[in-house]
């Protein structure tokens, strides 16, 4: 398992073209690659912009049925999400973005689990299987 | 931080973008093309986004920003070369880029800014 700091811009691109190469090793097509690289893309933003940076876990997974894919995990310790059923829907932003970072970001990938408290940090962990 | 150059072909700029994307050279790419247009008077911009791998809602929204912030130099902003992948998982995520204009390469993108196409 890969882990990366999400500190910076340069962070950011080094997490996307981590996510990348561990994706292709899970067998995934370009476009599904593109996918969850896309994904992590905005999740590795968010932890950047709304938790003050933190980390992010990559690596490869298989299912109970033999299905490799990939499993990013992005945890922050910033201020936390108040109403998570707001934050994932489209067009609601707590900046000035178009508010599709999140949800978004959601239907890239298979699996989507985001927790989170006011005051304790955030944690997205998302997976994409191989078709 | 990685900077994008900006070429000025005839009465276009071209921008081939060949570094993977932070937000600070997209931000940055915004305001030296705003430059550009004025020290130039250029009336097209061309995008070439060939060589990138993945276009996310920031991105897309600062290209779409560059198209709108063109047209109020008079100038008309087409994005080149988009991948299928890309265009596949920008649609997904929800993001339409209204305002920029398109075309299959950089090409036609010329050929549409001189009216031919």
């Amino acid at each position: 398992m890969d882990e990366l700091p999400i500190r910076s811009g340069d962070d950011v691109v080094r997490v996307r073209q981590q996510v990348r190469v561990v994706a292709a090793k899970g067998g995934l097509s370009l476009v599904d690659q593109t996918k969850v690289v896309t994904a992590a893309s905005e999740l590795a933003r968010n932890a950047l912009v709304h938790g003050g940076g933190g980390t992010a876990t990559i690596e490869v997974v298989t299912s109970a049925q033999g299905r490799s894919g990939i499993k990013v995990g992005f945890a922050d310790e910033g201020p936390g999400i108040a109403d998570v059923d707001l934050a994932l829907t489209d067009g609601w932003s707590s900046g000035d973005g178009l508010g599709l970072g999140l949800s978004g970001a959601r239907r890239l990938v298979d699996e989507f689990e985001l927790t989170s408290k006011p005051g304790s940090g955030t944690s997205v962990v998302v997976v994409k299987w191989s078709r | 931080m990685e900077r994008v150059p900006i070429l000025k072909i005839g009465t276009t700029l071209f921008v081939s973008i060949q570094i993977d994307l932070q937000d600070e050279s997209v931000v940055r790419l915004q305001e030296d093309l705003a430059d550009e247009l004025v020290a130039t008077g250029a009336r097209g911009v061309i995008i070439d986004i060939t060589a990138v791998e993945i276009v996310d809602s920031f991105i897309g929204r600062m290209l779409a920003m560059i198209g709108s912030i063109s047209r109020l130099f008079d100038a008309e902003t087409v994005l080149v070369g988009m991948r299928p992948a890309v265009a596949i998982t920008l649609t997904e995520l929800g993001l339409s880029l209204r305002g920029v204009r398109t075309a299959l390469n950089a090409e036609k993108g010329f050929e549409l800014l001189n009216g031919s196409a």
